[in-house]
């Protein structure tokens, strides 16, 4: 958390020499809290003030960054608690494990399933992050023919799991040139696993159980130099894992000026739970409540989809929802003839309507007015989808230009503004379509121009 | 692809102000001393109303139980810092009739039960649930808009026939709602059931008619802290105790906007803990009508391959909507698959007094 102007005020020398352009010291606070000024403003400013300063205004959550370029996640850097005080920026990764005890068949299989794993959500693709390797062998060469195989399969995030250094850095071996994360550091192997992260210039994953036992170690490993941390505190089960992650989450953001537990949490939903059910409803919470990194212990589209749209949800933006431009959008290549359907430009509603238009296999054309990213019944309710705007945007769109006819295919939801509809765009004749986009292909297998 | 991407400025609506920074934590001004780690519990000066549904013989009711629902003064099962009395409660919602909408998926899951509301709400009663949900049709299987008497005779049913306690929904027209709420009102005068949905243009009625018979509301904004605080002043200016009124924030299901109703629901449960006492209600939503509704709930052919085993995807959109929900207050989930059911009430014993 940053600092107030009066925790600044009381590290500044307190002289009013003026020296930084201020007037007095507490002015100079008072602008550095609001960042409207650089410390380096004054000269007179002591070494420790300074890096008590600058740790302070650091990100209270280390940013950590895993994988090559290409397939890069970062996750960390969060300042909320509550996403709607501003927004959660760094979506967690979603990894799948795969062990050195699986057949290497197996494992090549789900690391190519993992890897090719991708689907559309509202105009956007979403992916699976990577793989995590575990060493069940805690056989150095075991492991690293496990690592080497799904290196062949997926150039995504890698997360190599080993207890014994030596195993760990079998696995290392065979990942040069991208950065995995290894865990885990414990009490018992911290120094070995630091030297291994410190050679491979990767991230730390530490596992202690609760959170004295972490920050002691975090403690001793940030002395040992390493900057790049992910933390396990140990907890598996739901209830276990929510309070620690709340915590852990909270001693970042509030507790000043020392953040030793400022770092991204790594979970692991199949540990804790013992079904493939069980397992996506803590992954689930993990999404919301402050995990960064879920490795999760089943891979099944039917399950990855729906934690791959909650993680969009959860992180997007709640100051700005997700729009797409208003317009004339021509689906399936339409003639003149063709069918006339208007929605708005709240992007779920644009691509859930536009999606079903497309897979109807006809062609037709969509109308997108400006409702200022409401759904249909939202921006009726607000003014911004209602008779007037809807007469307004087919009136300016150009869209008369285009088609032949006169008959507009206005959403079930909003079928009481047919009269008024007629009334305003005087000529035309409006048609109340489904109330569900799901039904639009019957509905469109209907139409006469 | 179709669509260039735009960045347009914020809607006005969304940008409310931050949550205020008026809670307290123990930690202001304290390091994290050498390795010792105070453990950052929030000082809370609210709590959620506890409120009673249903009503044994005892009370003048029929029902086998009652349900106490809400009374935590933590966030959602952060029993470290203050209890969490309540359990969130699992509701299955029934109807009057065989419903022409639901996904096959539903239709195949509860079978025959569908055809006679009295069996539907035993085959509920045995999955060992807190409450049942009634929700009545607009019209008939014949076609024919419903009648109040149509659907006292359903809930007479309905009562006669578990004694689980009640939840009553109208088919969510303000005319409608009125005419039917205030006869299923007085049919079940007595039983401390919730009417719902009780909003900003029927209310008056709906409170009089729980205030008549002995009953309760449940009160729907559309996800908005100002909205849904603004109706709870307003029923209770027309004199319904508190104690008897939920709050439903409004829910959209996961990828059609549940992240709204998720922040709406956090915003109005800090609210509350911060001593906002409008805002103390318990909060029931419905994500499994949300989550039924959806394209990946009702569809199973000409769908993408990514989307899974039609049957495994459209239990987890419901059962992980459902679970956003719980974590961000839901006092009362309504949902409509028995698997989702057995779902999240395994999350719900895993989650509730598990510190204490
Ligand atoms: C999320 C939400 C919000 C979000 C906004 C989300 C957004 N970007 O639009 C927020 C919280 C901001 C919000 C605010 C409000 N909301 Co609101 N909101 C909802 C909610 C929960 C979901 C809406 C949604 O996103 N649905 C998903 C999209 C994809 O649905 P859709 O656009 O309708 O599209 C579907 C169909 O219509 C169809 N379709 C779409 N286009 C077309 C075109 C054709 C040709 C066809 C055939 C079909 C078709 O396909 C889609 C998929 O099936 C609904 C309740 C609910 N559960 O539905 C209330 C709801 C829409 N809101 C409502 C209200 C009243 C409001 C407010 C006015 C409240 C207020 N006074 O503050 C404000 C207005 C905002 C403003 N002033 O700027 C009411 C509207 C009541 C009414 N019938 O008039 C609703 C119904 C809630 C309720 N029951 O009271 N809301
Ligand atoms: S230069 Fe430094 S010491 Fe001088 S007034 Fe500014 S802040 Fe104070």
């Amino acid at each position: 958390m940053a600092l107030t102007g009066l925790e600044i005020y009381k590290l500044l020398p307190k002289t009013n020499c003026k020296d930084c352009g201020f007037p007095t010291c507490l002015a100079f606070a008072m602008k550095l809290a609001a960042k409207q000024a650089e410390l380096s403003a004054c000269p007179h400013v002591t070494e420790e003030a300074k890096t008590a300063l600058e740790s302070a205004s650091a990100p209270p959550i280390h940013l950590i960054k895993l994988g090559d370029d290409e397939h890069k996640i970062e996750v960390g850097n969060e300042t909320e608690l509550h996403r709607h005080n501003k927004t959660f920026y760094h979506m967690p990764g979603l990894l799948v494990r795969v062990r050195d005890d699986q057949p290497l068949t197996e494992v090549e299989e789900l690391a190519s399933q993992v890897d090719g794993y991708s689907v559309d959500y509202v105009g956007l693709t979403l992916n699976l992050d990577g793989v995590a390797v575990q060493s069940v062998s805690e056989d150095p060469s075991t492991f690293a023919n496990c690592v080497k195989a799904v290196r062949a399969k997926t150039k995504r995030a890698l997360i190599l799991l080993a207890e014994n250094p030596e195993v760990m850095e079998a696995g290392l071996a065979e990942v040069e040139g991208t950065t995995p994360l290894i865990y885990a550091a414990t009490a018992e192997n911290a120094e070995a696993m630091a030297t291994l992260a410190t050679e491979h210039n990767a991230p730390l994953a530490i596992r202690a159980n609760g959170l004295e036992a972490l920050a002691e170690l975090v403690k001793e490993l940030k002395d040992a130099g390493v900057e790049n941390m992910v933390l396990d505190p140990g907890a598996r089960d739901f209830h276990d894992s929510l309070v620690l992650l709340t915590q852990i989450r909270r001693l970042a953001l509030e507790a000043k000026p020392d953040r030793l537990l400022g770092y991204p949490v790594i979970t692991f939903p199949g540990e804790g739970t013992e079904s493939k059910a069980e397992e996506s409803m803590l992954a689930s919470q993990h999404i919301a409540k402050y995990s960064s990194l879920i490795v999760l212990d089943h891979f099944d589209p039917a399950i990855a989809y729906p934690l791959l749209a909650l993680r969009q949800n959860i992180y997007t933006d709640p100051r700005q929802p997700v729009q797409v431009t208003p317009g004339i959008y021509e689906i399936n290549e339409p003639g003149s003839d063709d069918q006339l359907l208007i929605t708005t430009n709240f992007s779920i509603t644009y691509f859930s309507v536009a999606n079903e238009v497309e897979a109807s296999g006809r062609p037709a054309w969509l109308l997108i007015a400006d409702s200022e990213g409401l759904s249909v019944l939202t921006g009726w309710a607000a003014g911004k989808f209602d008779a007037d705007k809807i007469a307004t945007t087919v009136k300016t769109s150009g869209i008369s230009e285009k088609v032949g006819h006169k008959k507009l295919v206005i959403p079930g939801a909003v079928s009481v503004l047919s009269g008024e509809l007629e009334d305003e765009l005087g000529g035309w004749q409006i048609i109340v379509g489904p109330r569900e986009a799901v039904d639009i292909p019957a509905f469109m297998k209907l139409w006469e121009a | 692809m179709l669509t260039p991407w735009a960045t347009i400025p914020l809607i006005s609506a969304i940008i409310q102000p931050a949550t205020p920074g008026t809670y307290d934590t123990d930690l202001e001004g304290v390091a994290v001393m050498a390795v010792a780690v105070a453990i950052p519990k929030k000082k809370w000066t609210g709590q959620v109303r506890d409120v009673v549904l249903g009503a044994t013989e005892a009370d003048g009711g029929t029902r086998s139980k009652t349900v106490s629902v809400g009374g935590e003064g933590t966030l959602p099962f952060l029993d470290f810092e203050a209890p969490m009395p309540n359990a969130p409660r699992v509701a299955v919602e029934i109807k009057d009739r065989r419903p022409d909408d639901w996904s096959p998926i539903l239709l195949e899951a509860w079978g025959d039960f569908m055809d006679d509301p009295a069996e539907w709400a035993k085959a509920v009663e045995k999955l060992d649930v807190d409450l049942l949900l009634l929700s009545i049709s607009l019209t008939d299987a014949e076609g024919s808009e419903t009648t109040a008497e149509q659907a006292r005779s359903t809930v007479r049913k309905v009562l006669d026939s578990t004694g689980l306690p009640l939840v009553v929904f109208g088919p969510g027209q303000t005319e409608k709602d009125i005419e039917i709420l205030v006869a299923v009102a007085e049919e079940a005068a007595g039983e401390r059931i919730v009417l719902g949905v009780c909003d900003d243009k029927n209310y008056k009625t709906i409170v009089a008619a729980a205030m008549a018979h002995g009953h309760l509301v449940d009160a729907r904004a559309a996800m908005d802290v100002n909205l849904a605080k603004q109706l709870n002043i307003l029923i209770s200016d027309v004199g319904l105790p508190l104690d008897r009124v939920l709050m439903d924030p409004t829910t959209a299901a996961l990828g059609y906007g549940v992240e709204y109703g998720y922040s709406a629901m956090e915003r109005l449960r800090l609210a509350a803990l911060q001593g906002d006492g409008m805002t103390q209600q318990p909060m029931l939503v419905t994500p499994g009508e949300e989550a039924w509704r959806m394209k990946e709930a009702k569809v199973g052919e000409d769908v993408p391959e990514a989307w899974g085993d039609w049957e495994e995807r459209a239990i987890s959109w419901e059962t992980l909507t459902a679970t956003t929900l719980v974590q961000s207050g839901a006092d009362v989930v309504v949902l409509r698959h028995p698997e989702s059911v057995r779902r999240i009430k395994d999350l719900i014993s895993k989650l509730w007094k598990k510190g204490e």
